[in-house]
Parts: C-alpha cells; sequence; structure tokens
C-alpha cells in the first residue's frame, strides 16, 4: 500500500502522528558501491531515484557536504517551463515536464506541481517577433505556445500596469500554459525519500575532499567521513562543479560559477496567477500559497562562490519590479538568499560520461536547473548505468564546444554572465 | 563591493563592468591552432578563491582594470591598469 494516502494520514491522525516512518534513514557511509552520486541537491537525488527505479542498480550512495536540500534546489525560485527555442532542448525539456506531470503519484509525495503558466512579457515589436518565432518553433515541436494581446493579458493579470504610458509599455506577451511551478523543498524530500526506499544510502553532512586513482581512472573518493570507493563515480554539484572537478586533476571546464539572488515578499492576497517574465531587463515573479511574491532576475555578473549577493542588484531587480507593479511600492521584502550558479559557455547543461575513466559528470545549469530536475536524473541515471548517454542527452556532451556544435538557446556567445 | 580604481579611488562595483577571466592568452591573431582557440574561448579556471580577472571602469574614467579578487569572501586584493600588465600585447 502507498504510504501517503487518505487513509494513513487518518489513522495517524487520530493515533498522535508517532508512526510515520522517518522520510529518509540517516545512513553511515560504507566502504564500497557500485555507484556513488556525488551532491545531495535536486540533480544528485533524482539520479539516485532513477538508477534504482529504472536500472534496478541500488547500491547507490549519495555524499552530500551539508544537509540534503542546502544547495540550490532549496535556493530557487521553482518555475518549470519547457519553452526554448532550439530542438535538443524541446525534446529534453519536454520530457521533464512529462515527468512533472506524474511526479507526486510516481513518488507518492505532493511536489505541488502548479500548471499556472508561464508568460513572456513584450514590450517591443522586435521582442514580440522573436516571441512569434519560439513560439512558432515550439509548436512546431508538437509544444504548447501562444500568443496573447494586452487585453486577455490584462485579464489574466489585472495588477500590471499596462497603460501606454509605463516605463516599458506592454505590447503582448507569448504564454506556455502547461508551465508553473512546483515546491523545491518538496521535491528534493520527495526523490531522497523514494531512492531510500530503494536501498540508496543518502550520506548529509559528508563533503568529497579528494579522489581515489587507479592510474587514469576514478575508483573512488576521500570524504570527511573517511574513504569510499566505488565502480562509478557521478558528479552533481551544480555551482561548486569548478571546486570537485579540479580535485580530479581537471583544472579547467566551460563552466564559470556566479552568484544568483532571489527574494520573497511579505504575504500578499492573491495578485498574481502565473510565472511573468519582463522583457526589457531582468524581472519575474510568481505567488507562492502562502502569498508571497517569489522573484528575481538577474546574475550579479561576476565570478562567486559565496552564496550571497550585493545590493546593486537588489536595487535593480525591485526597480524593474515596480516598472510593473507599480502598486507594490509599499509592500515590503520579507527574505534575499543568493546561490551558486553553474554558466556554461552556451546556457545549455553537459550530462555525460568521463571525463576520466570511472567518472561521469553533470553540470551546466545556468539558472534554470530546477526545472530540469526530472529529467537530468533520468538521462544521467541512463548515461552511468549503461555507459553512454540517452537520445535526449547526446547532445549535452562536455567537448561540443571544442567541436564547435553548441546549443547556444540566447545566442550569447561565450559570455556567461548574460545568458 | 567597492574597487579602488587606480585613477578614479575607491568607487561602487556598479561603476564597472565584469569582462571575465584575466588569466586566459589570445593566441597569436595569425594562430591557426585550433584547440588553442577553442581553449581561449571557452575554457575558464573558474576559482574559488585568489581570482585573475578583467574589469572595465565604465561608468568612470573607462579603464581596463586587472584586478585580483576573492571569489569566496568577494574581497579585492589588488586593482592595476590593464596595459600595465607584462602579458599585454604590444602594438607593432
Ligand atoms: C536564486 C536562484 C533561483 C533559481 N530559480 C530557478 C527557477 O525558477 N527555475 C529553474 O528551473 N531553476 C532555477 N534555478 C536553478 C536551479 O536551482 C539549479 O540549476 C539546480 O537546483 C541545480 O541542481 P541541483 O539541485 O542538483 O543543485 P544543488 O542543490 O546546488 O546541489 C549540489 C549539491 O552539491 C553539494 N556539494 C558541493 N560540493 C560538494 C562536495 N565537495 N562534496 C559533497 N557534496 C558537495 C552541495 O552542497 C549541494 O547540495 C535557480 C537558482 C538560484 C540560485
Ligand atoms: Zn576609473
Amino acid at each position: 500500500m502507498r504510504e501517503y494516502s487518505a487513509y494513513t494520514l487518518l489513522k495517524n491522525a487520530l493515533t498522535g502522528n508517532r508512526d510515520w516512518k522517518q522520510a529518509w534513514r540517516k545512513a553511515e557511509p560504507r566502504p564500497h558501491y557500485d555507484v556513488i552520486v556525488i551532491g545531495g541537491g535536486g540533480h544528485g537525488l533524482s539520479t539516485a531515484y532513477y538508477l534504482a527505479k529504472e536500472h534496478g542498480i541500488t547500491n547507490v550512495a549519495v555524499l552530500e557536504k551539508g544537509y540534503l536540500g542546502s544547495g540550490n534546489v532549496g535556493r530557487n525560485t521553482t518555475a518549470v517551463r519547457s519553452n526554448y527555442l532550439l530542438p535538443e532542448n524541446h525534446r529534453f525539456y519536454e520530457h521533464s515536464m512529462d515527468l512533472w506531470e506524474n511526479l507526486s503519484h510516481d513518488l507518492n509525495y505532493n511536489v505541488m506541481f502548479s500548471q499556472r503558466g508561464c508568460l513572456n512579457l513584450a514590450h517591443t515589436p522586435g521582442q514580440l517577433d522573436e516571441y512569434i518565432r519560439r513560439g512558432n518553433a515550439l509548436r512546431h515541436s508538437g509544444i504548447d505556445s501562444e500568443l496573447m494581446t494586452v487585453k486577455q493579458i490584462k485579464r489574466l493579470v489585472p495588477a500590471l500596469d499596462v497603460s501606454g504610458s509605463a516605463r516599458f509599455p506592454i505590447i503582448g506577451g507569448v504564454m506556455q500554459w502547461s508551465a508553473g511551478t512546483a515546491r523545491h523543498d518538496a521535491v528534493a524530500w520527495g526523490y531522497a525519500r523514494g531512492a531510500d526506499r530503494r536501498g540508496v544510502d543518502i550520506v548529509e553532512n559528508c563533503e568529497v575532499t579528494g579522489f581515489l586513482r587507479d592510474g587514469d581512472r576514478v575508483t573512488g573518493v576521500t570524504t570527511t567521513r573517511g574513504e569510499i570507493r566505488a565502480g562509478k563515480i557521478a558528479v552533481a554539484v551544480a555551482g561548486s562543479t569548478g571546486s570537485v572537478m579540479k580535485l580530479a586533476g581537471i583544472e579547467t571546464l566551460p563552466i564559470e560559477s556566479q552568484v544568483l539572488q532571489a527574494f520573497v515578499s511579505e504575504s500578499l492576497k492573491p495578485i498574481l496567477n502565473t510565472v511573468l517574465t519582463f522583457g526589457m531587463g531582468h524581472f519575474y515573479a510568481s505567488q507562492s500559497d502562502k502569498g508571497g511574491l517569489v522573484y528575481g532576475g538577474a546574475l550579479d555578473g561576476y565570478n562567486s562562490y559565496a552564496q550571497r549577493g550585493s545590493l546593486p542588484l537588489v536595487e535593480e531587480v525591485h526597480s524593474e519590479m515596480l516598472a510593473l507593479f507599480p502598486s507594490l511600492a509599499s509592500v515590503r521584502m520579507l527574505r534575499s538568499w543568493g546561490g551558486l550558479c553553474d554558466m556554461s559557455m552556451d546556457g545549455s547543461p553537459i550530462i555525460t560520461t568521463g571525463p576520466l575513466p570511472g567518472m561521469y559528470l553533470n553540470c551546466g545549469w545556468n539558472y534554470g536547473g530546477f526545472k530540469a530536475t526530472p529529467a537530468s536524473g533520468w538521462c544521467f541515471a541512463w548515461t552511468i548505468a549503461r555507459d553512454e548517454p540517452h537520445a535526449l542527452n547526446a547532445p549535452f556532451t562536455l567537448d561540443r564546444f571544442h567541436r564547435g556544435i553548441l546549443i547556444d538557446d540566447k545566442g550569447m556567445g561565450a559570455t556567461p554572465n548574460l545568458h | 563591493m567597492i574597487i579602488k580604481c587606480p585613477w578614479c579611488g575607491p568607487r561602487d562595483s556598479s561603476e564597472f563592468v565584469y569582462q571575465g577571466e584575466g588569466g586566459r592568452t589570445r593566441p597569436d591573431q595569425s594562430s591557426t591552432d585550433q584547440s588553442a582557440w577553442n581553449a581561449y574561448v571557452y575554457d575558464r579556471v573558474n576559482t574559488a578563491g585568489d581570482h585573475d580577472e578583467i574589469w572595465q571602469h565604465s561608468g568612470g574614467c573607462r579603464s581596463h582594470l586587472k584586478i585580483i579578487r576573492n571569489t569566496v569572501t568577494h574581497k579585492v586584493l589588488s586593482v592595476v591598469f590593464a596595459c600595465d600588465t607584462q602579458d599585454q600585447e604590444k602594438p607593432a
């Protein structure tokens, strides 16, 4: 029987909630595994889950240096969408969307996936043309995308300033109705629990400090909790990719770590029922079920491993917010924080075997890897289990930069702070 | 974050534009070595710690600056004019 159901909820409510099983065991690391996954973020946990579920590989450890969910999986603004331009991204992010749509049932854990749509606002005719092009590309791949008029936009989000006298007048927008939000912590906890129930050891407070080698081959790791060996070692550490890979002697990668900030306002009555993006700068927002506006903007724009941002960006984000919603001027900001983003040189991820024998690499998520969590783990597990990529992640190689087959969705070139 | 421009003095970081990692060497214009060009364009050291980088004081004197900054603490350790560093190509 499913562990969480109406029946067990009722039964536990009547018996003082004393009989719930721990969501995941506090596992002690064992000396040897078939697979070690470094990084207990969304991607590491979903990788472990799909290794067990899809490939029957259960002798697996996830090693997390802090507590589970302390990285970006617990810091993001939870937007889930698949409205990219290029076919490689269409296929990958639509697979993610398919997994999202059934995730709560699959995990028996409510991840609160809410398909409330994602609306990109256009402010110039050129921008609207670009949205039409992207919308057509999406529809060509069978993915939903719909152009919206100012009138439709105003009906959907009445608080928006759609007057012609706005600083950047809104002239239309493009909507992906199947996009939305999910509860980020629940995604981490649900995958952790699902992996644990299938035998995976989730080892928290266990930082990888070095790699054990046999010639070129990676055979294990040294950690703050001792040496652990494994046949296969998978790296999924997002913003820490540069420093972890240096421990294995990989000195350069097509990755820069930069900080992205996010914010939550005090609780408001319902004002925003979709994920909204501003087109004349970097600003986007949604409203949480508790009523807080969850919003963010651009990267701080320089290399950082600090997990905190600086004030100029705070000012910029709020000025953009007020350009769209003058009525929010007296609303107070409740919290702000930063997370480390692994910005790749073309804005697309890397999910691959190598670069050393015995090693597998998952990184380059930029500031958009939350939506990818299901498909990333699904594809990475396939790649680890079969020693070759699935067709969905085959384009996301590490050597594509040197081979000239980039997947640059925004056409920004090798300038990660502009993706 | 405050950056001390050698020309203008201490200024807020928002006056400056980040131009990326400073340790990269651009191959000679006439070079046909594809891997050297690829490495220059795409590969980064991405140091956690003291990091060599280029900024421009675009909201001030417009000088290009070579900066060493700690990427963990954001402390700026040294700022010099990029043209004063020896790896700068001399015009022919
Ligand atoms: C402010 C912000 C907003 C965002 N908003 C969105 C959004 O709206 N939509 C979206 O799709 N994406 C968003 N993202 C991006 C998304 O959060 C990330 O791309 C994604 O979470 C990265 O994958 P992850 O969950 O595995 O990373 P993480 O949760 O960061 O996991 C990596 C883990 O590796 C661990 N680790 C590091 N070094 C070691 C070591 N040596 N040993 C052991 N463990 C180690 C870390 O502690 C961390 O827990 C946002 C990111 C930020 C910062
Ligand atoms: Zn100056």
